[in-house]
């Protein structure tokens, strides 16, 4: 059972797509039925994978290698550490999150909207469970469909530019890996005589540094529009603003991930002589992403557009931890992946929330929510307050790491980046002020209702985990550690020869090898294991 | 007991607990609670204290959970020296009185389970502040504390100004947290630990060089001036004066504007590391203190003079600290620590009491502004009474708390004339602004008939937590007489212990200062021997810059604020136009060219193909006259094509045969037949059959 429960979280959700094939269009409430169910029991899968997974062992577990297409070396392989464990449960849990929430929003097109959805699912799970480059390459492209309809169909008022804006950004950068997938392929024959697209036996091989400089370029850029990484974000706020809650929620909760987890599944570890030469600039992006995505979300005025820039700012978080390139910025990075996540994710929902009723996201139309919606007005809250960073919440696990990384491999960007904090205060506050505080001013929000059990059931969850990864995030961090010390042990191998090379770029990075140890920050943990 | 001092703060963080999840709707089950917590809380302080003082001052560090994840050690634990044990005294005696206190006034509020349910958080927070044995603990609850700053100033948060003062509170706060945060994060990559006392030791063993210490300490301290509403990040302080005066009294007077001042105390020992880095600490501290006192001279909202009269008293503390860590530094003696902080002990008493003193006014005649009180002491007695108490307490009258505490400040300024005088300086206008809130408000005669006659002194739930800390306001400076063998001085101390003495003539300087800020408003708001209106007319450049506080929110408004907006309006529309701009540019440009190529496709692909189609056809169709099957056109044709050739031949035209004449010839000859066929042929078969005889007859000539 074990060794199969990977393919069973992939491809339950489709298997449970084609079962709603069978089920007649008018017959809405079993469509959606039959989806929760399906979601729900691939969650209850994902929790199993969870209980299975051995947090101490390092590398992958629960492999499965089969050969696909044996006459080009493609290979079904499966697998997951624990950086994946974590997104792959984030994953299904705003899944099942999702489905709830468009129980009453969603309205033509049921089937084809859950459909899409569970499709959508399985090309998620599926990228973050993918061994073999080819294998992550066709789930990665699984994704974009669906999730084209969803935006397009099912989406605001200028959904089809949203859309095609969205599939062409991802096309680009998904071209070019592409290329770059058949470039390492071929590179790979040369050097072993065999053709193979496995990531791990790829891993192992060492590519060229000029040959590094040019894959990486490539598959970074795939992966920042993902992100997105400033300047390639400009498809993100017009996909999160038009696309139903649904698809907001999915979008910035795990699509996003896929590019960071892009860097971190196949970027660092497969060319680590190139992420030290591309680092600065990427570290000079990310810190620009954190100021200019909070200012740019501190004048909008509409709170969905403001949650996607917010997006902007924190993901420039994740990656400046990512290529802070320690321990510490690592896995916060990778915490942090999980907490934008579960934060933006459910401030997604919230907003849905409030449109239902209103039918209108400007902030200018709200103000004085918490008198008619109390219990609306404690959750956003308590969402505002994770996504600004607050001691207790998860945000500030994260956040706190990250900064901490980012000091010790470079205390100006950690500076700067510890300013984005202040900003992310601003405009969350500012927005969650004129929406709920003050009197109610506006006639129509007289009457709003407050949630129905329905939606506290969609926010109960998050606001555990919220509290979970804000007070005790060990047993996440366990899971995480083994996986981002193979990626570390590997960059910095890379870093040593670069440095034997007397190159200056890694000589910076070598003062941090300095330890910081016991009460609360040790290093020393990892050098001792 | 000490061992389990944790449980202190964990009381109300269950009575917090308990009444969000069970008690919202009990409202007297959950304030009961709430207070039974603080106040078992305020017992157990008092037992460490008397632990600790039995332990003769030795610190207690204890761990209590050890835990580790993303490569970092988490000991948590507490920290139980007189420091800590006098906080914690200070914070739950404070607390339980307000507490007592808001029962009266928060009745009828249709939140008030909430406001319980927020102060528990708060005592809480607070609590674990004060027991934190390392930086990354203080820092978790610092930022707590601020978000039940946050909640409680806008805890009426339907008034506009109130929900904005929180959110000033919370952001201006963060600005000096950011400061914390990066000092921390700094001090912890250089030592590698975040417990203070391994931080000092490493610090004390050259961990950090001296000047990135500055550096980090000079950050370290941007946290206490936010907290502890230090120049330049005071504005919010007056602000949060929206919020329930209960809060006020606790949060914003007594205990957490007091944890900047804690927190530079709880660093001395690194502080005292660097005497640049202290000297920035005292000059920020004496600025805000003279900064805020006179302001507070000419302010009429009762609330606003005591919060502007806290910031300068909370400078008082910071300069006291910074000058003890810079004479430190230097090898000197200096009172200034046991000064700060004794201080900081006598002024949360005095200060509570001044809060809920003009809470209780409030309460009476539904109004800030002391313009429209006065004459309200007869009505009022035990406020009137206790206020007045607090007022000669923080006047620094003999023998009342502020006295003792005020006289150490002063000596340790003592040392350094600059901060001598302007120390004197804010003693005199504190003694003045005072006061002259007394008087305004207690005497004279009522300047609004109407709310003067609805006044009535609060009940008795409200005057007791007064009266209680009246008694505080004058007993608690006792345990810091100069001639004490034992006394505060010899518990709270850092280093070596401080031996006060009684200096008669800074005793004397400062009574007398004191006594005149006192002689002066009596002069003014009660003889009116002054006219306090003509002193205002007299000086109305400085009175209109004090009464507009320095013009310090249009300032950051004007250089912080419309800057900042304005970027990022600025980088929306950049956002806008230019990367959107560049992306929807790029399929524009896109579709133009798609647009070209369907042109040059339908007009020069297509438009070869079938123009090679077309002069196939055309060229066809012409030549097909050519060959209209009339022999007699043949065999001109060839008649024709003879004679040339033969001319040619026979040289009688010269012409020269290469291709182009001969293929000029060829088509000019295809032309002509062509020509002459198509005239044939139009001219109809008849015709051209008659053509075709005449023609047939010359060729027969």
């Amino acid at each position: 059972m074990e060794h199969l429960i990977l393919p069973l979280v992939i491809f339950f959700p489709s298997i449970g797509a084609l079962l709603l094939l069978l089920v007649p269009e008018r017959q809405a409430d079993t469509i959606r039925g039959v989806s929760l169910i399906v979601s729900f029991v691939t969650m209850l899968l994902s929790f199993a994978v969870y209980y299975w997974f051995d947090p101490v062992a390092s590398g992958m577990q629960f492999e499965l290698n089969q050969l696909w297409i044996a006459s080009v070396g493609i290979n079904f392989h499966l697998g997951i550490d624990g950086i994946s464990l974590l997104l792959i449960v984030l994953t299904t849990i705003l899944t099942v999150l999702c489905i709830l929430s468009s129980w009453r929003s969603v309205t033509k097109g049921v089937k084809g909207f859950h459909i899409s959805m569970l499709v959508l699912a399985t090309g998620m799970i599926g990228v973050f469970c993918a061994l073999d480059l080819f294998l992550f390459y066709i789930f990665w492209e699984v994704m974009l469909i669906p999730m084209y309809f969803i935006i397009g169909i099912w989406g605001g008022p200028r959904k089809i530019y949203a859309a095609i804006k969205f599939v062409l950004f991802t096309m680009i950068g998904s071209l070019l890996m592409l290329v770059a997938l058949i470039y390492i392929y071929f590179e790979f024959h040369s050097l072993t005589g065999e053709y193979s697209f496995d990531l791990l036996q790829i891993m192992s091989m060492q590519v060229p540094y000029q040959a590094q400089l040019w894959l990486f370029a490539a598959f970074a850029l795939a992966f920042a529009i993902k992100v997105p990484l400033f300047p390639f974000h400009t498809w993100l706020p017009d996909a999160h603003v038009e696309a139903p809650t649904a698809g907001s929620v999915i979008l910035a909760g795990v699509l996003l991930k896929m590019g960071t987890y892009g860097f971190i599944r196949i970027c660092m570890p497969l060319f680590p002589e190139a992420t030290i030469a591309y680092l600065p600039y990427i570290c000079i992006l990310s810190i620009i992403a954190i100021i200019y995505g909070a200012l740019v979300s501190m004048v909008q005025k509409d709170i969905k557009s403001l949650v996607a820039f917010s997006s902007v700012s924190h993901m420039g978080f994740v990656m400046l931890g990512l290529f802070a390139l320690n321990q510490n910025g690592v896995e916060g990075s990778v915490m942090q992946m999980i907490n934008h996540g579960v934060s933006t994710g459910a401030l997604f929902l919230l907003v849905g929330m409030i449109y239902e009723r209103r039918h209108t996201r400007m902030i200018a139309d709200f103000g004085g929510l918490a008198k008619v919606m109390p219990a609306f007005s404690v959750f956003f809250m308590i969402v505002t307050l994770s996504s600004i960073g607050l001691p207790l919440t998860n945000g500030f696990v994260g956040e706190f790491l990250i900064l901490l990384g980012a000091f010790k491999a470079n205390v100006v960007y950690g500076i700067v980046a510890a300013s984005g904090v202040i900003l992310a205060a601003c405009y969350m506050l500012w927005m969650y002020q004129r929406v709920v505080f003050g009197k109610v001013t506006n006639a129509q929000n007289e009457k709003l209702s407050d949630l129905s059990p329905r939606e506290k059931l969609i926010l109960v969850p998050i606001v555990v985990l919220i509290f979970w990864i804000g007070i005790y995030p060990k047993p996440f961090f366990e899971r995480i550690e083994p996986a981002v010390k193979d990626v570390l042990t590997k960059i910095n191998g890379a870093r040593l020869s670069s440095a034997d090379d007397g190159q200056d770029a890694a000589q910076m990075f070598i003062d941090e090898s300095k330890e910081i140890s016991t009460v609360v920050i040790d290093e020393g943990v990892t050098a001792d294991e | 007991m000490t061992e389990y001092a944790y449980i202190i703060a964990l009381l109300p963080a269950l009575s917090f607990v308990l009444i969000v999840f069970f008690l919202r709707f009990k409202e007297f089950l959950a304030a009961g609670f709430s207070i039974a917590m603080i106040v078992i809380g305020w017992i157990l302080s008092i037992v460490v204290l008397a632990e600790t003082l039995g332990r003769g001052g030795e610190a207690y560090e204890g761990f209590f959970h050890i835990t580790s994840f993303a490569s970092l050690n988490f000991e948590f634990g507490i920290l139980v020296d007189p420091l800590t044990a006098m906080m914690l005294i200070v914070v739950t005696t404070v607390a339980s009185c307000v507490q007592i206190y808001s029962i009266g006034y928060m009745k009828g509020d249709p939140r008030f389970s909430r406001f319980f349910a927020y102060l528990s958080l708060f005592c809480f927070s607070m609590l674990g502040l004060v027991l934190a044995n390392n930086f990354f603990m203080i820092f978790i609850f610092w930022e707590l504390v601020g978000l039940t700053s946050y909640l409680l100033i806008g805890f009426w948060f339907e008034k506009k100004v109130a929900a904005d003062a929180g959110k000033k509170a919370f952001i201006t706060t963060r600005i000096g947290d950011l400061g914390f945060i990066i000092g921390l994060l700094m001090i912890a990559t250089y030592t590698g630990t975040f417990n203070y006392g391994e931080v000092f030791s490493r610090v004390a063993g050259g961990a950090i060089p001296a000047g990135a210490l500055t550096v980090a300490l000079v950050f370290l301290f941007g946290g206490a001036i936010g907290k502890s509403a230090q120049f330049p990040l005071h504005v919010w302080l007056p602000d949060a004066m929206e919020g329930p005066t209960p809060v006020s009294a606790l949060i914003h007077a007594a205990t957490m504007v007091v944890a900047g001042v804690y927190l530079v105390a709880r660093a001395m020992p690194i502080f005292s590391g660097s005497a640049e880095a202290s000297l920035v600490v005292a000059t920020i501290g004496i600025i805000t203190s003279l900064l805020a006192a006179s302001i507070g001279l000419v302010q009429n909202d009762i609330k606003r003079v005591l919060a502007y009269s806290t910031v300068s008293q909370l400078g008082y503390m910071i300069m006291a600290l910074g000058l003890y860590g810079h004479d430190t530094a230097l090898g000197h003696h200096s009172p200034g620590y046991y000064a700060g902080t004794f201080h900081l002990m006598t002024h949360a008493f005095f200060k509570g009491l001044l809060f809920l003193g003009a809470g209780s006014v409030i309460h009476a005649v539904h109004t800030n502004d002391i313009q429209e009180m006065g004459g309200l002491a007869p009505k009022m007695k035990t406020t009137a009474l206790t206020f007045m108490i607090a007022s000669l307490s923080i006047a620094g009258i003999f023998p009342f708390a502020g006295f003792w505490s005020k006289d150490e400040i002063v000596a340790a300024a003592s040392y350094h004339p600059v901060f001598l005088v302007l120390t004197l300086a804010v003693a005199f206008m504190t003694a003045f602004y005072m006061w002259r809130l007394c008087f305004l408000t207690f005497f004279g005669k009522p300047r609004d008939q109407h709310r003067f006659d609805h006044a009535h002194e609060s009940p008795r739930v409200m005057t007791w937590p007064l009266v209680f800390l009246a008694v505080l306001s004058v007993v608690a400076g006792w345990v810091g007489l100069p001639w004490l063998s034992q006394g505060f001085a010899s518990f709270v101390f850092h280093g070596e212990a401080y031996h006060p003495h009684a200096n008669w003539l800074l005793m004397a300087i400062s009574t007398v200062v004191a006594v005149a800020g006192i002689g002066l408003a009596w002069l003014i708001y009660y003889k009116k021997k002054i006219s306090a209106d003509r002193l205002a007319e007299r000086f109305r450049p400085i009175y209109t810059l004090l009464y507009n506080k320095y013009y310090f929110d249009e300032l950051y408004d004007l250089i912080i604020v419309r800057p900042v907006l304005a970027f990022a309006t600025f980088m929306w529309s950049f956002d806008n136009w230019v990367i959107d701009g560049l992306v929807n540019g790029i399929a524009k440009l896109t579709i133009l060219w798609s647009d070209l190529k369907l042109w040059f496709d339908t007009w020069i692909v297509d438009g070869a193909v079938n123009g090679a189609g077309w002069i196939v056809q055309q060229g066809s169709a012409l030549l097909r006259f050519v060959q209209a099957g009339a022999v007699q056109f043949y065999a001109l044709f060839l008649l024709v094509a003879m004679v040339l050739l033969a001319l040619v031949k026979f040289e009688v035209v010269m012409v020269t045969v290469d291709w182009p004449v001969l293929s000029v010839i060829m088509l000019a000859g295809i032309a002509l037949l062509v020509l002459v066929s198509r005239t044939a042929h139009r001219a109809g078969p008849a015709e051209a059959t008659a053509d075709t005889g005449s023609v047939g007859v010359e060729k027969e000539e």
